[in-house]
This record gives C-alpha cells, sequence and structure tokens, in this order.
C-alpha cells in the first residue's frame, strides 16, 4: 500500500507541474486579450467563446480518459458529425429526447471501438480510424450528403442557443457538470484508478486483479458519449446537422489533453487541466479571429489546420523537455 | 467439441477451428482474397474483362501501391506515417504553382524538371520533421505524423488558397497519362520502385537494420544499429514515396484540389500493407504484399464503384475490410 501511495505522490506532483503552466498561460492569454482588444471581455465574445468551445472540452474529456489508458480516439470527429445528423432528426422530439439520443448514439460507436479494441484486439489507431472512416460513411447515408436543418418550432436550439443571464450557455454548464462528474470518477472511483493503473502498465494492472477490460471499455464508451454530446451541442447550437464537420478536431482534443499534461505513453492524467488545454487552445483561435478582425494578418479557415498542428507540435516539444526533466529527477 | 459452440475468442480461435489449418489459409489470404475478388468482379461486373479495365485500375491502383511501400517499411520499424495523405496534398498543391508560374513558362523544360523536383524535395523535408520527431524527441509515431495529417492539408489549402488548380500540360501529364509499352507510365513506376524497396530490404544493410529496429529495438540499439539513422531514413523515403504519389494524382486528373489529394490515403496504405502481411508491431517488410495489398484495395473499391455502389457506402466497406484484415493478422501472429 505505501508503494502505490508513495507513486501517486509522485504523479500527482508531476501532473500538476504541467498544468500549473497551463493555468498561468490561460490567465495570460485572457489578460493580453482584453487589454488589446475592445469587445474581448465582452458578453458576446464570452459567451459565443464558451458555446464553441463546450464542444471542444467536451471531446477533450473523452479522449482524456482513452489516453490515460495508452490508448487513443481519433473518431471523435467524424462521431461528432454522425450525432449532429442523428439529433436533427431527432429534434422534433425536443432536446429531451435528442440530447439522450445523441449521447446514445456516440456512445454505440464508442462500444464498437471498444469491441474492435478488446475483443478483437485491434491497436486502438487503427480501430478508431476505422470507426472515424465508418462513422463519416454514415453521416453521409443517413443525411444523403446534405446539411440536416433541425426543427425550430420545438425546444431543440434553446440548448445549443440559449444561456444563463447572457453569458453562460447552457451547453457549457452540461459540459462543466460532466468534468466535475468526470474529474470525482477519475480521482474517487476504482473504475478511475483502474484507468490510470492501464496507462502505468496493463499486464501489470491485468495480473493485480483490476477489470483491466471493463475499464477500456468504459473510456471508449465514455469517448463516444462525449462526441455525441459535442454533436448536440453542434446540431443545436448550428441549427443543423452537418455530416461534414469534425474535420481534424480528434487533433484538437489530443492537443489539449496534452497539454493538459497526461502523457501520450498513458498512465499520467489531469481533468481540470484537460478543461484548461481546451480553453487555451480555443483562446488561441479567438485571439486569431480578433488579430483578424483588426486587419493585421489575414487568417484564412485553411489557417485553423495549419494552427492546430503547430500548437500540437509546440505542445509536444514542451512535453518531451518536461518529461525527460522529470525523468531525470526520478533518476 | 463443445469448443466450437463457444463465440471465438482471439485466443481459442485456432482451437476453435478444429481440424482446419487457419494459419496457413491466413497466410494466402491475400492471394485468395484477390482470386475471390477477381471471380466476382467477372461474374457480376460488367465489361470487366477488357483492357480498358485493366488500364483504369493500374493507373488508380499506382499511387496506393507507391505509399503502401513506405509505409510498409515505415510500419516494419514499428511506426506509422498517418501523414501520407497530406505529404501528397502538399505535393500535387505545389506543382502546379511551380509549372504555372511566369518563370516556367519562360523556361519550360526547367520549370517541368522544378515541378517535379521541388515538391518531392518538400515532401522529403516533411519526412524529415516526422522523423525527427520520432526519433530524436521520442514522440509516438502515432502523435508525430498527426501533427502532418492535420496541417499538412491545411498548408496545401494555404498554398493554393483552397483554389481548384486547372491546367493543360502535356509534359507533366505524361507521369500520369503516358504510356510505356501500352501500359500506363505510373504502372511501371510501381514495378521499378517495389523492385528497387525489395532489393533495399532484402539485400542491403539498411533493410536489415529496419527489420532489426523493429523486430526488437533495445537489441538493435545495444548491437550498434543507428536506430534514430534508421527511423529517420524510413520516414523521409515513404514521404517521398507519397510526394510522387501526389504528382501523379494531379497529373491524372490534370487539376489540383488541396482538398482531395490523398484523402483517407493513409487508411488504403495501411491496410495495403497490413493485408500484405506487414506486421503493425514491426520486424517484417513484404514490398511486393503491399503491391498485392494496394491491388486488393483498389480492387474493392472499383467493384463497389463498378457496381453502383455510393462513395460513402465505400468508406463503411473499407473501414470493415481494415478492421478484418488486422483482425486475421493478429490470429497470424499467435
Amino acid at each position: 500500500m505505501l508503494d502505490t501511495n508513495a507513486f501517486d505522490l509522485r504523479k500527482y506532483l508531476q501532473g500538476n507541474g504541467q498544468s500549473v503552466g497551463v493555468w498561468i498561460a490561460l490567465v495570460a492569454m485572457i489578460l493580453f486579450g482584453a487589454l488589446r482588444y475592445d469587445n474581448f471581455t465582452g458578453a458576446y465574445n464570452i459567451s459565443s467563446f464558451l458555446n464553441y468551445n463546450s464542444m471542444f472540452i467536451a471531446i477533450s474529456l473523452g479522449m482524456c480518459f482513452v489516453i490515460m489508458t495508452g490508448g487513443i480516439d481519433l473518431s471523435v470527429g467524424s462521431v461528432v458529425a454522425f450525432t449532429s445528423v442523428c439529433v436533427a432528426y431527432l429534434s422534433p422530439y425536443g432536446i429531451q429526447v435528442a440530447l439522450p439520443g445523441g449521447i446514445l448514439a456516440g456512445m454505440a460507436i464508442g462500444a464498437l471501438n471498444a469491441f474492435f479494441v478488446i475483443k478483437m484486439r485491434i491497436p486502438p489507431f487503427i480501430a478508431t480510424l476505422a470507426t472515424m472512416l465508418g462513422a463519416k460513411g454514415g453521416a453521409l447515408v443517413i443525411s444523403g450528403r446534405q446539411t440536416i436543418s433541425v426543427d425550430w418550432g420545438s425546444n431543440f436550439t434553446k440548448f445549443g442557443m440559449g444561456n444563463v443571464g447572457g453569458l453562460l450557455p447552457w451547453s457549457i454548464i452540461v459540459v462543466m457538470v460532466l468534468a466535475v462528474g468526470l474529474w470525482v470518477v477519475l480521482e474517487k472511483t476504482s473504475i478511475g484508478r483502474t484507468v490510470e493503473a492501464i496507462g502505468g502498465g496493463e499486464d501489470a494492472t491485468r495480473m493485480m486483479g483490476l477489470p483491466v477490460d471493463r475499464a477500456k471499455a468504459f473510456v471508449y464508451i465514455l469517448s463516444g458519449g462525449c462526441a455525441g454530446l459535442a454533436g448536440v451541442i453542434l446540431a443545436s447550437g448550428f441549427g443543423a446537422g452537418q455530416p461534414l464537420e469534425g474535420v481534424g478536431w480528434e487533433l484538437s482534443a489530443i492537443a489539449s489533453v496534452v497539454v493538459g499534461g497526461t502523457l501520450l505513453t498513458g498512465g499520467l492524467g489531469s481533468v481540470p487541466a484537460t478543461v484548461a488545454g481546451a480553453l487555451l487552445l480555443g483562446l488561441v483561435f479567438n485571439i486569431l479571429n480578433f488579430e483578424n478582425g483588426r486587419g493585421v494578418i489575414s487568417f484564412s479557415a485553411y489557417w485553423q489546420m495549419v494552427v492546430r498542428g503547430m500548437f500540437l507540435f509546440v505542445v509536444i516539444l514542451l512535453q518531451s523537455r518536461f518529461s525527460r526533466a522529470a525523468a531525470k529527477q526520478g533518476a | 467439441m463443445t469448443d466450437q459452440a463457444q463465440t471465438p475468442s482471439p485466443q481459442s480461435r485456432s482451437l476453435a477451428m478444429n481440424g482446419f489449418d487457419w494459419k496457413r489459409l491466413s497466410r494466402h489470404g491475400g492471394l485468395i482474397a484477390l482470386a475471390l475478388l477477381l471471380l466476382i468482379n467477372i461474374l457480376i461486373t460488367p465489361n470487366f474483362l477488357q483492357l480498358q479495365t485493366l488500364f483504369v485500375n493500374i493507373s488508380q491502383v499506382a499511387t496506393i501501391a507507391i505509399v503502401a511501400v513506405g509505409m510498409t517499411l515505415v510500419i516494419a520499424t514499428a511506426g506509422i506515417d498517418l501523414s501520407v495523405g497530406a505529404v501528397m496534398a502538399v505535393a500535387g498543391a505545389l506543382a502546379p504553382l511551380i509549372f504555372l508560374s511566369d518563370f516556367a513558362q519562360a523556361n519550360p523544360s526547367l520549370g517541368l524538371a522544378l515541378s517535379i523536383a521541388v515538391p518531392i524535395l518538400v515532401a522529403l523535408v516533411c519526412g524529415l520533421f516526422n522523423g525527427v520527431l520520432v526519433a530524436y524527441l521520442g514522440v509516438q509515431p502515432i502523435i508525430a505524423t498527426l501533427i502532418f495529417f492535420i496541417s499538412g492539408r491545411g498548408i496545401a489549402q494555404v498554398l493554393t488558397n483552397g483554389n481548384l488548380q486547372t491546367f493543360s500540360h502535356p509534359g507533366f501529364s505524361y507521369i500520369g497519362t503516358g504510356k510505356i509499352l501500352g501500359l500506363p507510365f505510373q504502372g511501371w513506376l510501381v514495378l521499378v520502385i517495389a523492385v528497387v524497396f525489395w532489393w533495399v530490404v532484402n539485400r542491403t544493410m539498411f533493410g536489415r537494420r529496419i527489420l532489426a529496429v523493429g523486430g526488437n529495438e533495445k537489441a538493435a540499439r545495444l548491437t550498434g544499429t543507428p536506430v534514430r539513422r534508421v527511423k529517420i531514413g524510413v520516414y523521409v523515403i515513404s514521404a517521398g514515396l507519397s510526394g510522387i504519389a501526389g504528382l501523379i494524382v494531379v497529373a491524372i486528373n490534370s487539376a489540383s484540389d488541396a482538398a482531395r489529394i490523398g484523402n483517407l490515403m493513409e487508411l488504403d496504405a495501411i491496410a495495403a500493407a497490413v493485408v500484405g502481411g506487414t506486421l503493425l508491431m514491426g520486424g517484417k517488410a513484404p514490398i511486393f504484399g503491399a503491391i498485392l495489398g494496394a491491388i486488393i484495395i483498389q480492387l474493392v473499391k472499383y467493384t463497389l464503384l463498378a457496381n453502383g455502389v455510393a462513395d460513402e457506402v465505400a468508406l463503411i466497406a473499407k473501414a470493415g475490410i481494415i478492421v478484418l484484415a488486422v483482425y486475421v493478422q493478429q490470429g497470424r501472429k499467435e
């Protein structure tokens, strides 16, 4: 028991080292934006920023758990597109049907990932690359390659467009509740401990008698469900199911998770830092958009992809330095 | 024989298939699949047994096969290269920019040479970037190449401002539409590339080192294999071949659309390599297997297309094939 405790403490300190950095970067960028741009702290920017990024926080949370087990989920972007189309069809029944429906649709694809990875023992990136294709194909098939308009008569769009006090969108509230819930799951429950243990060493975890397969099934289904939630937010916030959306979102999610200090080799992970990581990446785009508005730089939509890649690159550079420093300290 | 009633888990599968040499079947799975596909096509696809069909398939399989050869080398070191499609897009976007420029119009032959050399050079640099990330920074190959997987296509779109570039340039188009001895140029190119890399893998020190790194990296390092250089080498080769494939796609279409060149090529290439018998854990590099895999993937595509199956359904079918191929391979490993 003593050993496990000591191990946890070191992991906690290591994890905290980087997550403190993320929070500092986040505060610095908010200060920068607030001082440089007039409407940066305006209610409109804050609420639309939170609404848009609630989707990225959701998929990053699921991705965080998958990566902690040493896996990866490349299907999230396609799952967002797929579920956004599904819920567009469900929208006449109202958000009370569409929300659970969308999450379930995402979880179903997550379950397929889990089946491929656990039962068929297909490497996670191949399995989820295949479901990425499959979900994309599925989204195109059921939508007939069209954007599917939602039913504006029901309360469906209130979820993605409404907010509390003109500032806090419903979507971010739901995602934050999810984040807190997952934080508790990771830190306080046996399944959370198992997830962390798997990343440290799957065979060892199995030998200790922990339910490895169940925990892995949990993370893939969770990731699918989170992407499903993001799909609901997308359809509800933009008033349409969009079969072609979500391209490259998996990269954003991975980058957010990594910037939050989760090691890509698994084991180490933090829910709050992942949220901070997602917000940080969102802020980069937000600030670039403001710069664009000032006419200083011309920032076409194509740059988004490049910026995402560069962001991940910088994070990886920092992390490889960081983990080397940590290894040196440990030695 | 109660075993047979149970759902076969991967461990028990070979037992479950009692009296049946599953291993031998999966070893020749590629050839059997090819034979089945040909048979099905002869039976159901209209006008399948015609030269035109052969030409179409050769000209389209070339890009998959070329990229799959590079992918096979990368996977042989236990790596993966998700960036191949994006590198194709970068190379494919660059070429028309060069030969349509004023400079190339003024110096046609130099322009043509540059429009082939520069994109391939840029592709090689992309591969160097991937290789350095993997070999020197210790980033997992999936993540390292994921950077270009997304941003590479973005770069290609930024280069062309997202525009479709159409052109009429007989010199450049030769690499996509030219014929030697009646067969498409790129078919011959595939043959040359396959023979060269078969030779590299089986007859050179570099090839032996690739297999050593993939077989057991630690042992390879201890026995003095320059692991880092070998890894960088395979990513550079993979990217270079992707660059060539990108040029071929553009030449076939006489048009360059950065959003579409090489889209989802990483999946085709991985699938071709896996179907061809490359182990995802590394240590094997069956070059001609990868070519066979590419032919199978192309034939599946063609079969679906020629029989009026929609693109998006074909996507789902392809996903199924990849999962199945890796699954069968997992069985072979045991």
